[in-house]
């Protein structure tokens, strides 16, 4: 029972901040974006995103610590919805916050290491969602997961990424590298683990 | 056995005739719009005083439609109250910016404590409708009250050592939950070249949209600069010091490769982490685009002369 309500509303909770960025953008609901609703977009979305990776990171070591597969499943799921909604950073800043202006863009990428840097990111989740399928999995057997692993880089460049745009507080992002932190060194040890049985075997 | 209890009215409950024909004021206005009753929710104590009285300045204000009164109080920086730009509506409401004293000190003849009504005095208040330029790239059109900063500052006789005038926020943690973190070194300072205090551009901000400042936007007190960056604008000043040499000024302190003590708005010199060439006019919605940004902020005309031979890459 639990098991099959577990993706629909895992899609629903994620699709949420979605929606209501599109409720607030036409006044719908009772939602606003406030007086700067771009800035608004971008930092949802981002925000989003950011968490979604986080949330993505944490299936594994919770199906090891539960021992239960169930953390496992909604994890395709998780991290397409963290690349739709970095996308959708992109797109919001691209279209709406430079007004398509491709010189703007090209400058902007270029010249701005914090944006240089959430870019790489972007560009690394298009391989992992383009070989997200069933279909691609079996065709790339072994080598997919050592493809994915590029997951742990991405995650590190998204909070670096957040970390390098804020003004003066940078409280948040450095609460999300120690998530991070933890959540990769739960790997690390992990792999250090194995390695040793394998040693002594 | 009962206790004898004076039935006579206390003379503290009695109110004061002003603030019963105030009150009536009020409750008329609020019938009238409901537009203000938004505005003297979010306006907290300055809406129980009397309102000031001022005239317009339309020579020195800008032609362009002022934002609304809710894209105005409801968005800022105000960092002593939160790093989000709703904190400081959400938070400001119960501060007291009433009894207020402020402090004169340094290169002056006369220094000392006064009170905000002594400071207020002499000054006939007048709206001022400006353009205001975040270092943050977006902006907004404001109609500000208050008096020229030159005007106050003279009544204090700044000596021929006074060359910077030197502002300082309230410190007080308890009624300002951002000064428990050290986002900031507080408490805030800015700070002018005396020139700069004494342009008549400078403004000394009690008001706006015809009201007392509300708490958010820095009551009773602030300073508004139009040709520079909005957090030149100290809120809430409890301090002037005329000083010889250049103050320290917190966001200078905080990244001084990001925010210079000028901070002039200046369209030609980047912010390290964005563009400063364009900038989005709050209040619009999501397809609203980017518009120009000025030299000076518009304002060229009017105070290039004062930088006349400095380079503004260097002195940002």
């Amino acid at each position: 029972m639990l098991d099959r309500a577990l993706k629909p509303v895992i899609f629903l909770l994620a699709s949420l901040p979605a929606l209501l960025l599109l409720a607030g953008a036409f006044g719908m609901a009772g939602q606003s974006l406030g007086p700067n609703p771009i800035r608004e977009m971008l930092h949802v979305t981002g925000k989003t995103a950011l968490n979604l990776l986080m949330i993505t990171l944490m299936a594994s070591p919770l199906r090891e610590i539960t021992g239960q597969l169930r953390w496992q499943r909604p994890r395709r799921m998780l991290g397409l919805f963290a690349f739709a909604y970095a996308l959708l950073h992109f797109l919001v800043y691209a279209i709406l916050e430079l007004d398509l202006d491709f010189s703007d863009l090209a400058r902007e990428i270029s010249r701005r290491p914090f944006i240089i840097v959430g870019t790489v990111a972007l560009l690394a989740m298009i391989p992992l969602a383009a070989t997200s399928t069933n279909r691609m999995m079996r065709r790339l057997g072994r080598h997919w997961s050592s493809l994915h692993q590029l997951i742990y880089p991405i995650a590190l460049l998204g909070v670096w990424h957040y970390y390098w745009q804020i003004k003066a507080a940078v409280t948040e992002p450095l609460l999300y590298a120690a998530a991070l932190a933890l959540l990769l060194g739960f790997r690390a040890l992990r792999r250090s683990r194995a390695a040793r049985a394998a040693n002594r075997d | 056995m009962k206790r004898y209890s004076d039935p006579s009215i206390l003379p503290s409950a009695i109110t004061p005739e002003y603030e019963y024909f105030d009150r009536r004021r009020l409750l008329a206005a609020l019938a009238a719009s409901a537009a203000m009753i938004i505005g003297s929710v979010g306006s907290g104590l300055a809406a129980t005083l009397a309102p000031p009285r001022y005239t317009r300045n339309t020579k020195l204000s800008t032609r362009e439609a002022p934002n609304s009164w809710e894209d105005v109080t409801t968005y800022n920086n105000f960092y002593e109250f939160g790093l989000d730009k709703s904190d400081p509506y959400e938070r400001a409401q119960e501060f007291r910016s009433r009894p207020w004293t402020i402090e004169i000190a340094g290169e002056a003849e006369l220094r000392g404590k006064f009170t905000l009504e002594d400071i207020l005095k002499p000054h006939a208040l007048e709206e001022r409708i400006y353009r205001f330029r975040c270092v943050e790239a977006w902006s907004r059109i404001v109609p500000w009250l208050g008096f020229p900063l030159a005007d106050l500052l003279a009544r204090f006789k700044p000596t021929s050592k006074a060359k910077f005038v030197e502002f300082t926020t309230l410190l007080d943690p308890k009624q300002m939950p951002g000064q428990r973190s050290g986002v900031l070194d507080w408490p805030y300072r800015e700070a002018l070249r005396i020139d700069e205090a004494m342009h008549p551009l400078t403004l000394m901000v009690v008001g706006v949209y015809g009201k007392w400042l509300p708490n958010q936007s820095g009551a009773p007190l602030r300073l508004i600069v139009p040709w520079k960056y909005g957090f030149k604008g100290i809120k809430s000043i409890v301090k002037i010091r005329f000083t010889e040499r250049q103050p320290a000024t917190s966001w200078n302190m905080a990244a001084p490769d990001e925010y210079g003590f000028f901070a002039n708005v200046n369209p030609a010199v980047d912010h390290p982490r964005w563009s400063q060439a364009k900038e989005r006019r709050i209040g619009g919605n999501f397809l609203t685009s980017r518009i120009d940004t000025l030299p000076f902020n518009g304002y060229d005309d009017d105070v290039a002369a004062l930088y006349r031979g400095m380079d503004l890459r260097r002195y940002y």
